[in-house]
């Protein structure tokens, strides 16, 4: 028996037929989109009408996300703008290290004695960029440790206690990564991973914790539902059998509602045996679980300072960043996966780090040529457009981090890189103009998942302060709407499965309350999701 | 801060080639009986030779003579923390680290854990390539950091350039090196005295050469009755011998405190020596080679 579904509109990103009012589903698969009368050819039908009055897109697909959001919810949100968290409360943004402190109370008071309290998502440079020191996390307590990861997940800030229990309460303590107060003593900032590690393990964040168990990946997918969100990227994972046993058996519950897209991240395993456990588990993907796919990252942060840069460098002259892999061990990983048609997606954030890359595919490709490659690049922060030029010959693919602008905006124009690069970072618009296939997106939990914001900020270039940061590089809704759902889904390869709303595609839809296309450029973030369909199975946002 | 009961760590850098593998196993061969613990990054390129291998679980490979491999992974701290939980605890720790990392940071981090201390930072070069390196694209500022990391640099592969190359070499080396004692090698064929805390100061290092071909080193013992600064004696030290490669001892402090001196190239400590120990200090000094600086050898 067939379902079909009016809709007040239907976006189907199919341009031989973009908008209609009903979809026809049967068994998890589409089977056209169109009027009431073409979809009754298919066969005897029920009519749905539960959406009648909202608008239907595709379900979106997020290209750069990390399942670790959802195991990040289980500890305090301490971040300055407002979030939804998966049960659908919204948490209000903390505006003021004075709030924190009282957030931080409030969970405290239910907390068993001496129970570490962990948060996340604290951002400093919205308080006018003062520091949070121990002092500050020593009126929440002082028996208890505590640890605040921020937002960019390269620093966490701690108490006093905290500091104890990892030997840094002391004094004669010299390294880049401890500042310290005029007592002597570490502030309790603790900056970079090597350094944070010293503490992590004392506030409840051991390396496990972070990396995505079932009762993570299940609150993932209700952040899914939320946003709605069909196809979502877990785009750095180690994925050990019991990992991917776990993913496997969680993925392919019925109420499971999204489909999961890991890759294995290259830190930690010598080449030749992350090509092999790639190519081992690939046979072993399910519709709700896609393996097989590789995660380079080449470069750190831009607002941590380690991405890597070319001349002339950080525009406060900040030392340049750090490498995370050799050109060698990378040429060796990309022409491997070339021959044995494994995807990759690598990471640059700097300029100097995109630099590498090209040319390392350059090389690759000339000994190994592979005309649908799809090898992606995340984020692209900093790529000049002689550097487009030559990504759009290779026939690479860029996910741009567009939600930066909103979040760390300011900070690029005004200390990172400087007025003129910031402009033109996460350069979408130009992208488009020579034919670079795009996405964009959130790489939750840096930012919140939400495919509909991330389109606003490509749209409106709006940074936190109110400000519009490059002007020329903002893309129409038309394209953003693109980037959200076939355009993330060809970076993934499955443009022939999800993406748009055709005949044969999967039954995977967003349900909103609201019109993207009518609602205004400057209104897309408004846009609230009802639900979505994945498969043909509905998950309303508010039964979750 | 070094003190008796931590686990002396050195961090072996330099970029792939370099002969970081070679420098392993050719410490893991000369062990003479002292646990050797080599940390890796991941087992996958193992650095070890086969015949050096006992036993290979997943996160710990037990090697001959009660040494052990270890992989970290991302996890730096983790491993080195399970490290100093191993029964017996390992002698000395070789931490491998990856090309493009900066043996300098990794050696800073591992110095807050209570456990460890650093014995020294040891960068490898290839003759052959390293100006080239320092030169290149996108490592070179990489290259020059890691070079300014350490404290002890093997100018490595001595036998793959001329002698006039590797005299220009080495004296470019010295210019970027910032204070680190440069020593030739071939085969990263070193003594285990220059790398190896312990091995300083064992009577057998005495009349070991210091490196495969030609270079040799001797050694001093001062018996330091008078009290000194430390800090100003430090300077005077390296001054009067210039190619110091390592010093260990006790000295009394002008407020007569007795304090353990270590130099390792160019890093110095100085804490409080334990209780009861005499005053004294030995220097192990790098020797220009009799027939003129710096030469290879003649086939």
């Amino acid at each position: 028996m067939n379902t079909l579904y009016q809709a007040k509109k239907i976006i189907t990103m199919n341009p031989a037929r973009p908008h209609v009012t009903h979809v026809a589903v049967r068994d998890g698969m589409i089977l056209g989109a169109g009027t009431l009368e073409e979809l009754a050819g298919w066969g005897e039908y029920t009519l749905d009408e539960r959406f009648v009055d909202k608008t239907i897109m595709p379900g979106f697909v997020e290209g750069h996300s990390h399942a670790m959001e959802g195991a990040l919810w289980a500890f305090t949100y301490v971040g300055f703008f407002d979030r939804m968290d998966p049960n659908g409360k919204v948490w209000s943004g903390v505006k003021s290290i004075p709030e924190v402190i009282a957030r931080l109370k409030t969970t405290e008071a239910r907390l068993p004695i001496d129970a570490p309290l962990p948060g996340w998502s604290l951002d400093p440079i919205y308080y006018d960029n003062e520091r949070v020191t121990r002092e500050h996390l020593d009126q929440v307590s002082t028996t208890r440790p505590i640890g605040l990861l921020h937002a960019s997940g390269h620093i966490i800030n701690v108490n006093s206690k905290t500091l104890a229990l990892a030997g840094l309460l002391r004094t004669g303590i010299d390294n880049p990564g401890i500042p310290l107060g005029e007592d002597g003593l570490p502030t309790a900032e603790l900056k970079g991973p090597e350094v944070m590690a010293l503490a992590t393990v004392h506030v409840g964040f051991s390396q496990d914790f972070l990396s995505c168990d079932e009762v993570g990946l299940i609150n993932f997918s209700k952040l899914c539902v939320r946003a709605g969100v069909t196809t979502a990227t877990d785009l750095a994972a180690r994925l050990p059998e019991t990992i991917v046993s776990m993913m496997q058996d969680v993925t392919s519950r019925d109420d499971y509602p999204a489909r999961i897209v890991p890759l294995i991240f290259h830190s930690g395993i010598a080449p030749k045996d992350l090509i092999a456990r790639a190519i081992a588990i690939k046979p072993q993907s399910t519709d709700k679980l896609r393996l097989g796919k590789i995660k380079i990252v080449t470069d750190g942060s831009i607002q941590g300072f380690s991405a890597r840069m070319r001349a002339p460098g950080y525009y406060n002259g900040a030392p340049n960043g750090l490498w995370y892999i050799s050109p060698e061990h990378l040429h060796e990983i990309l022409t491997a996966c070339l021959k044995h048609d494994l995807q990759v997606h690598i990471h640059t954030n700097g300029d100097e780090a995109t630099e590498l890359l090209i040319d390392t595919m350059d090389k690759g490709l000339l000994k190994q040529p592979a005309p649908d490659h799809r090898f992606t690049i995340q984020h692209c922060q900093l790529a000049d457009n002689a550097q487009l030029r030559r990504i759009a010959k290779l026939g690479l693919c860029v996910n741009f981090f567009a939600n930066h602008h909103f979040y760390w905006g300011d900070e690029h124009y005004q200390l990172t890189v400087g007025p003129e690069r910031a402009l033109r970072m996460n350069a979408c618009a130009t992208a488009l103009k020579l034919n670079i296939p795009i996405a964009i997106h959130s790489d939750a939990p840096v930012t919140p998942l939400g495919p509909l914001f991330t389109a606003w900020c490509a749209v409106n270039r709006l940074t936190a302060s109110g400000r519009i940061q490059g002007e020329a590089e903002r893309i129409a809704v038309s394209d953003a709407l693109y980037a959200i759902t076939l355009g993330a889904a060809y970076t993934l390869k499955l443009d022939g499965e999800v993406g748009s709303i055709e005949t044969g595609k999967r039954a995977d839809l967003a349900i909103l309350e609201d019109d993207p296309e009518t609602i205004g450029a400057d209104k897309l973030n408004d846009v609230r999701v009802w639900g979505t369909m994945l498969g043909g199975k509905v998950f309303a946002a508010n039964t979750l | 801060m070094t003190n008796l009961n931590t686990i002396p760590v050195t961090v072996i850098g330099g970029y792939l080639g370099s002969g970081k593998t070679t420098l392993v196993n050719h410490l893991l061969r000369n062990a003479s009986g002292k646990r050797l613990a080599i940390m890796v990054n991941e087992f996958g390129e193992l650095p070890i030779d086969e015949d050096l291998i006992e036993a290979e679980g997943d996160e710990l490979i037990s090697l001959t003579g009660g040494c052990v491999c270890c992989s970290f992974g991302s996890d730096l701290i983790e491993a080195m923390t399970k490290l100093a939980q191993l029964n017996p605890q390992p002698h000395h720790v070789i931490l491998e680290a990856s090309g493009v990392a900066l043996p300098g940071s990794i050696a800073s981090t591992l110095s807050l854990l209570s456990d460890f201390s650093i014995d020294g930072v040891v960068v490898l070069t290839d003759a052959e390539t390293v100006r080239a390196r320092a030169n290149d694209k996108f490592m070179a500022d990489t290259i020059l950091r890691q070079l300014s990391d350490a404290d002890i640099i093997l100018l490595n592969k001595t036998d793959l350039v001329s002698a006039e190359q590797l005299i220009d070499t080495r004296n470019w080396l010295m210019s970027v090196a910032n204070g680190a004692q440069v020593v030739n090698t071939r085969n990263a064929a070193v003594s285990p005295a220059i790398v190896l805390h312990d091995f300083a100061w064992s009577k057998e290092s005495e009349s070991q050469p210091l490196a495969e071909h030609r270079e040799c080193f001797e050694t001093h013992s001062l018996p330091m009755h008078e009290a000194v600064d430390p800090a100003l004696f430090i300077e005077s030290l390296l001054s009067a011998y210039p190619q110091l490669i390592r010093a260990k001892g006790f000295v009394k402090d002008l407020k007569d405190n007795l304090k353990t001196l270590q130099i390792v190239g160019k890093r110095a400590t100085v804490s409080d020596a334990p209780q009861g120990v005499k005053t004294g200090l030995v220097v192990i000094q790098r020797l220009e080679p009799r027939t003129g600086p710096a030469e290879k050898t003649d086939e």
